[in-house]
């Protein structure tokens, strides 16, 4: 009985034990909440310094029409923009296909076998393999074999990272395609690739179509894959079969210079990049929310 | 055979509390008034954001007693029960207002720490729910929040609760395995033996017994029918008969409601309100 | 499928519904629907074997390095193209030690920032911070490297650097961590710069299984009286703790493999130092700053082979990662 009676003076608010744990525990909140602060505080400066350094850049319309310079001279990044946008719609329409078609065996053939479980594993492993290693692996099997560095060796290496992020969300998202559906579609007489084509993937669309763009968002700031694949090029071309100038590597050539006309291009290209990037991330997530 | 000792032992158990219940049952609603109430509830109303769930609801909840809330779903037993222990004070948009008082102070607007008056009534929920840790520390958590005992002291309260909850002999050799490897009727009596630890003043059961299988449901009621002589118990269940077999009390809600309020056997058998004897009868719900 | 029979007001189709067999179901094609999945399974394999050709390509080309120098390749410190002698010592430490700073940093903040997101914020805050959280991953890498190296480094080198050197870099033993001139960039710099990198994956993995604890569990041991942070540490930590080593480690597969924010910053120097404040080299700011310039098939070779350690380091961690979050999410279906 004595216990009982301890006890019930011991829920109390003069209890030291609880008074400590209760400073403990705001000094930790507190400590969680300067956590976030912490992070917002890194996000806010960083894109202070974009738009501060490259917000003048972008403004000069020379930016867009003129050639990367050399040292010292006038110019602009329209070679460098044109190869990025060359490289990235190259690098979407090579990976994205693959990266749906090998998503829908996940996702509607998948549940038998070995093939599909093991092929998942190893695909969210390369989602967040280092870039660079792609990079490596096309100058190893392409670019040293044809012998010189191109375009397509770019867009290929790019299509490597765009397959795993599509593949993830077409795997996802036919997923989320309710069972009823199918086989409301079957009990029709309607053949399987076809309720595919035509209802499952209209019915998943948009987290698709969601997928895609996030990828997209995703090689358009990659430098690693292109520096031995794609390389750079001072003039303007659009041979895809030559060494194309892109946005990030043209970034890391002129931010690691010591000459400052290059430095204020690179912010430019870097907050152009950066723009583009989070422009993309932002339709992405409004047009997935929207389809809840 | 363990079936049949069990149906037997609550068998046994059934009669004795409907003797009670029948030597009482002479005493009318105004023995309601004569007993200490733990928990005054004066027109008490709480909102999910804008949905109005519980409507001015008045009464009384007596000291170590057992008094039980039944109604159909969605009637707002559990919110009412979960107003108590101010649990719907982890949500936002849940808010109530109206006078819960327990030993002169309001539940609802007092000033004191919520994690006091959380200590002084215990809950225990519709699953069982333990701990991601050994069974000894499942029972020392709550009693390490208030109290620094000696290992010898802390050992004997975590077999007292574990004892109290009619657990002990079944884990007594394995007081170091997880909480979660236990069945779940043992579980459910782990989550009680937790609450008893902290020496509560009322213990709130919701549904306690839905995921459990006949066998540990008698254990439970059994433990239960034990305990109010220590505390005062609410339950919420939507098994009639079983709060007919465990409850002193009864209280019949309906959308949000309280409709009938008053002995376990005045409900059951002449109940006052055309309501209460269509739900009991189980002409709806 | 015949228009007649789906007439219902023509008279002689209702009769020939009443009479005829069901219609037969025309198919477009018979074999389709295993072209379908043959085409599938087609790319299905294609993304399987990409890793594997990946590791067999980067073998292959390191064939001529590894003959060469062996096993003590991964403990040589020399790396010098003129007499074709070359050894990884370096960049791997280089590698290892900005992933360790950038983790004993990025780990705690990322930490305290799921737990605000799921028990301290209010409710219409944490849409947009999750989104600002998410911003922060989508931030190319090459920009974390120029703002590293043109905003954070100055300052770094102006304020931090000699606070921190006069100050640590006094204590006995561990002050030669920090000790040394202070130039800006070099590893702890690389590390600090990764660690802002990690922390948006690592949180979004941890607020994710945070939340899939169920409130039921949470109510038990706040209706007990136990704190926020208790619930939090004694409740939640221990119940999701393999999705939490999951996550972690996928921060760590990614800071292992981070190319452009490392390379503006860690300094290109082929040097061991134990000061954290010296220059030094990952293995991927090594390839990035000297694959297009190598000359020499020995060279190209070593690194090559840099560069299939790393794969190899970062495909271990990263398939643990997976394997971790993968027994959760088993241990969740068996638990609900």
């Amino acid at each position: 009985m004595s216990a009982v009676l301890k006890t019930q003076s011991a829920i109390h608010p003069g209890n030291r034990l609880y008074r400590s744990r209760k400073q403990v525990n705001f000094f930790l909140l507190a400590v969680s909440s300067l956590a976030l602060a912490f992070g917002l505080f890194w996000l806010v400066w960083i894109l202070g310094t974009l738009l501060y350094e490259g917000g003048s850049a972008l403004a000069r319309a020379t930016l867009y029409y003129q050639m990367t310079p050399p040292p010292g001279a006038d110019g602009g990044l329209a070679n460098a923009i044109v190869g990025s946008l060359l490289m990235v719609t190259a690098g979407t329409l090579l990976g994205t296909p693959i990266g749906i078609l090998a998503g829908t065996y996940l996702a509607e053939y998948g549940r038998r076998g070995w093939l599909a479980g093991a092929t998942r594993f190893l695909n969210d492993v390369l989602l967040s393999a280092p870039s660079i290693v792609m990079g490596l692996f096309v100058y190893s099997v392409y670019v040293a074999k044809v012998g010189h560095f191109s375009a397509w060796a770019g867009a290929i290496a790019l299509a490597l990272l765009v397959i795993p992020v599509v593949v993830r969300t077409t795997d996802d998202m036919l997923k989320l395609v309710p069972n009823t559906l199918r086989e409301a579609t079957m009990a029709l007489g309607c053949p399987a690739w076809k309720m595919i084509l035509s209802v499952t993937y209209r019915a998943a669309r948009t987290g698709i179509l969601t997928g895609i763009l996030l990828a997209v968002a995703r090689i358009s700031g990659e430098t690693a894959p292109l520096l031995f694949t794609a390389l750079n090029n001072q003039f303007w071309s659009t041979n895809l079969n030559a060494p194309m100038a892109n946005l990030p590597v043209v970034i890391f050539q002129f931010a690691m210079s010591p000459y400052e006309d290059w430095h204020r291009l690179a912010w430019g290209g870097a907050a152009l990049i950066t723009l583009a990037v989070l422009v993309l991330n932002i339709i992405a997530r409004a047009l997935f929310r929207k389809s809840d | 055979m363990q079936t049949m000792e069990a149906a037997s032992s609550t068998a046994t158990a059934r009669p004795a509390i409907h003797t009670t219940m029948r030597e009482r049952q002479s005493a009318d609603a105004a023995l309601l008034s004569e007993l200490r109430p733990k928990l005054r509830i004066k027109r008490l109303n709480f909102y999910y954001g804008g949905f109005h769930a519980l409507k001015n609801v008045t009464m009384d909840i007596p000291e170590r007693k057992v008094t039980a809330f039944i109604g159909p779903s969605g009637c707002g037993k559990s919110t009412l029960l979960r107003t108590f222990n101010r649990m719907y004070s982890l949500y936002p948009d849940q808010r109530a207002e109206g006078e819960i008082l327990m030993d002169g102070e309001n539940l609802v607007t007092t000033r004191q720490d919520v994690s006091l008056i959380r200590a002084k009534i215990g809950m225990v929920f519709q699953k069982p729910t333990p701990f991601p840790m050994s069974i000894y520390e499942n029972i020392a958590f709550g009693v390490r929040l208030f109290e620094s005992l000696s290992k010898r002291e802390m050992d004997d309260r975590v077999e007292w609760a574990l004892g109290r909850a009619a657990i002990w002999n079944e884990v007594k050799g394995k007081l170091s395995q997880s909480g979660q490897s236990l069945s779940g009727g043992q579980q459910q009596r782990l989550c009680i033996a937790r609450c008893i630890a902290i020496k509560p003043e009322v213990l709130l059961l919701d549904e306690p017994c839905s995921a459990l299988d006949p066998i540990s449901t008698a254990k439970v009621e059994e433990l239960i029918h034990e305990l109010r002589t220590d505390y005062t118990v609410v339950i919420v269940t939507h098994n009639m008969q079983q709060a007919a077999r465990v409850s002193d009390y009864t209280a019949y809600m309906y959308l949000g409601e309280m409709i009938e309020y008053d002995v376990t056997d005045t409900i059951f058998i002449k109940p006052k309100k055309t309501a209460t004897e269509d739900y009991i009868t189980g002409r709806f719900g | 499928m015949s228009t007649a029979t789906l007439n219902p007001s023509d008279a002689a189709g209702a009769a020939a519904r009443r009479d005829s067999p069901p219609p037969r179901r025309l198919r477009s094609a018979p074999w389709a629907d295993a072209a379908f999945e043959w085409l599938t399974r087609i790319f299905a394999v294609l993304v399987f074997s990409l890793l594997l050709a990946i590791l067999a390509s980067l073998f292959v080309g390191s064939q001529l390095s590894i003959e060469k120098f062996g096993l003590s390749f991964l403990w040589t410190a020399d790396w010098d193209p003129v007499k074709d002698n070359f050894g990884a010592l370096v960049p791997i430490y280089g590698t290892l030690v900005t992933s360790a700073i950038a983790m004993l940093i990025g780990v705690p903040v990322s930490f305290g920032i799921a737990i605000f997101l799921t028990e301290l914020s209010p409710a219409w805050l944490k849409r947009p911070l999750g989104t600002a959280i998410e911003l922060l991953a989508a931030i190319p890498s090459i920009i974390y490297g120029m703002w590293g190296l043109f905003v954070f480094a100055p300052l770094f080198q102006s304020h931090l650097q000699p606070a921190m050197i006069n100050s640590l870099g006094t204590v006995p033993f561990f002050g030669a961590l920090f000790a040394g001139p202070p130039i800006g960039i070099g590893m702890l710099a690389a590390g600090l710069i990764l660690s802002i990198m990690v922390i948006p994956f690592i949180t979004a993995v941890m607020r994710d299984v945070f939340e899939i604890v169920p409130p039921m569990l949470k109510e038990s041991a706040y209706g007990l009286g136990a704190t926020t942070w208790e619930v939090v540490w004694r409740v939640v930590l221990p119940y999701t703790k393999v999705g939490v080593i999951g996550g972690i480690m996928l921060g760590l597969g990614r800071a292992l493999g981070e190319t452009m924010a490392v390379t503006f910053v860690i300094g290109n120097a082929h040097r061991l130092a134990v000061s954290l404040n010296a220059p030094g080299n990952s293995i991927a700011s090594a390839l990035a700053n000297e694959f297009t310039e190598a000359v020499g098939d020995l060279y190209f070779s070593a690194l090559i082979e840099l560069g299939l350690i790393l794969f190899l380091i970062t495909t271990v961690v990263l398939a643990l990662s997976k394997l971790l979050l993968m027994r959760l999410a088993r241990a969740e279906g068996t638990r609900t």
